[in-house]
């Protein structure tokens, strides 16, 4: 459990005056569950995003399973199996939801020079994500339209797309925003599943999910960390209810 | 399945189109088989813009370019004395490819208006270079020196030869954009165009699939110029103006984007009605500029979401 595979070293990103990341550093070991939490604000996205290499910092490193990663962009932190859900759902809405799947399985299959074969008949897509898809409980679905998925299947969806990369390490951000109390509880639910077998950076402002699903907790505040340790510690922690806790729990 | 439907609808418009020299020799009026290989060739250029546009996304605001390039090389050749189809007909594939490819590896990089703007400043710079081409005609351009011929097989000069020659030339390439946009190279063109964040972030570099797509449509739109010289023995550098990448453009918006028979029947829409207005009032672009506007807003997926089975892939 101890092992590292996730260290930020010092990273730092600012938009012009505002500090989004203001030194950070964080590590995340093999097997945890690891929240990120702070107020509106505080930089939790822009933290994920230079992790998942759709932003560059400004200084610092983020090393993963020990190599420098800092320079690589998103597609190749992807292939070193990094995958990410997004704040606002990223699914292709105008494809179904097996081919949503099939394309996050393609991306890791090789090459896509292929020009000739119809990829829709193509098993060596389509049985992989379609397993991905019972696994998610969304076997029924599989030929429905993205788009016409409710709001809860679209999130299963996209964390789907991300277990078919067959990551090291998942990038959630904030995956029961804008979900009903039903609705999150069955999310949570679905995302203890995967805890011990993945490792899970999870960014999430309910905090009855983040107290549910963590293993450890890092608290972000104006870009820095203020307080890591695990969810009693974080609870305790005097700084942590002064700067966030007391005014929202 | 709306498949079944979208099948059948692209063999009847086919058959349709195969059955028009018989039916034009028994009317007497030959002038509907110049008309019809006119309206394939465009067929083929709109197919070619498609392919990047309805599929990748890629709004390209210079696709004359490749028209340009394919009938000059086809002009060019002949002018040297060199009538030979095959050769003709390579150079034109090969050198609209290449410029394609230099094109693309630097529009690429860009998007949005960016990207119009680039593809079309390109193809200005060709338009500039057709009129500097004093040997060639320059302002002017130049007749061609005379038609293709295919050895043994097919002279171009012969006008049923050359209609079904078209004819299977768009036959060719309706089922190579139908084989590409469903492989997996055509998943990830497409995956792109839908989402690119998402497709970067499950490891998909969109860049490399983007241009060789880029590549393919300005290949397949050379072909399209090299058959159009041919139509009209005929090459000036307004082949290559912006307004004719405009109106290619508009055969793939009002025929319907993202769908296989769409361009085809946009380019048979607009140059058909150009056409039948064109007999009846000298003013005629007055009458054809609101009937496309009131097309665009009312038919969403143009002419091919009007047809059986005629809407976008699924």
């Amino acid at each position: 459990m101890s092992e590292t595979l996730l260290a930020v070293e010092d990273l730092y990103k600012a938009f012009g005056a505002l500090k989004a990341t203001d030194h950070v550093t964080l590590e995340v070991r093999a097997g945890e569950t690891h929240a990120i939490i702070g107020p509106n604000g505080a930089g939790k996205t822009t933290l994920i995003s230079q992790l998942s290499g759709t932003l560059r910092p400004d200084s610092g490193r983020i090393r993963f399973g020990g190599e420098d990663i800092t320079r690589l962009s998103a597609p190749a932190r992807s292939h070193k199996g990094l995958a990410r859900s997004f704040q606002i759902t990223s699914i292709y809405r105008d494809f179904s939801a097996l081919d949503n799947v099939a394309l996050a399985v393609q991306a890791h299959a090789g090459h896509s020079f292929r020009f000739w074969r119809d990829a829709r008949g193509d098993a060596r897509l389509r049985d992989p994500a379609r397993a991905i898809l019972d696994e998610v409980g969304l076997g029924a679905r599989a030929g429905v339209l993205a788009a016409n998925l409710a709001h809860g299947e679209q999130r299963q969806l996209e964390v789907a797309m991300v277990l078919a990369t067959r990551p090291r390490l998942m990038l959630l951000d904030e995956p029961v925003a804008g979900m009903g109390v039903e609705e999150s509880q069955r999310m949570v639910q679905f995302l203890a599943r995967f805890k011990g077998r993945q490792t899970i950076v999870l960014v999430e402002h309910d905090m009855d999910a983040v107290f549910s699903l963590a293993d450890r907790i890092s608290v972000l505040v104006y870009g820095r960390v203020i307080a890591t340790g695990t969810p009693a510690e974080i609870r305790a922690n005097p700084e942590v209810r002064n700067a966030y806790l007391g005014e929202e729990a | 399945m709306p498949r079944r439907g979208r099948t059948l609808t692209i063999v009847a418009l086919l058959a349709l189109l195969a059955a028009v020299p018989p039916l034009a020799a028994l009317a007497g009026q030959p002038f509907y088989l110049d008309l019809f290989r006119r309206v394939m060739i465009f067929a083929i250029a709109a197919l070619s813009l498609n392919f990047i546009l309805g599929y990748g996304g890629m709004v390209s605001f210079g696709h004359a370019a490749y028209l340009g390039i394919g009938a000059y090389a086809v002009g060019i050749l002949a002018y040297h004395g060199v009538h030979d189809g095959f050769a003709q007909f390579a150079l034109a594939i090969g050198a609209s490819a290449l410029v394609a490819l230099v094109i693309g590896a630097i529009s690429i990089r860009t998007s949005g208006l960016y990207f119009i703007m680039i593809t079309l400043a390109f193809t200005q710079m060709l338009f500039y270079l057709g009129i500097s081409l004093e040997e060639y005609g320059g302002d002017d351009g130049m007749r061609l020196a005379g038609r293709s011929v295919f050895a043994g097989l097919l002279d171009l000069r012969d006008p049923m030869p050359f209609y079904y020659f078209v004819f299977a030339i768009l036959v060719a390439c309706l089922y190579l954009v139908h084989r590409l946009v469903n492989s997996r190279f055509g998943m990830v063109l497409r995956a792109s165009k839908s989402n690119e964040g998402r497709t970067r972030s499950i490891g998909f570099s969109p860049y490399p699939y983007r241009l060789a797509a880029f590549v393919i449509a300005g290949a397949m739109c050379g072909v399209a110029g090299a058959l159009f010289v041919n139509q009209t023995a005929y090459l000036t550098p307004a082949f290559m103006s912006w307004t004719r990448s405009g109106e290619i453009m508009f055969m793939v918006i009002l025929g319907g984007m993202s769908t296989l028979i769409g361009p085809v029947l946009g380019a048979a829409g607009l140059l058909l009605l150009e056409d039948l207005l064109q007999g009846w009032t000298e003013h005629w672009q007055i009458i054809l500029g609101p009937i496309l506007v009131l097309v665009v807003l009312f038919a969403k997926r143009g002419l091919a979401g009007l047809l059986p089975g005629g809407g976008r892939d699924e």
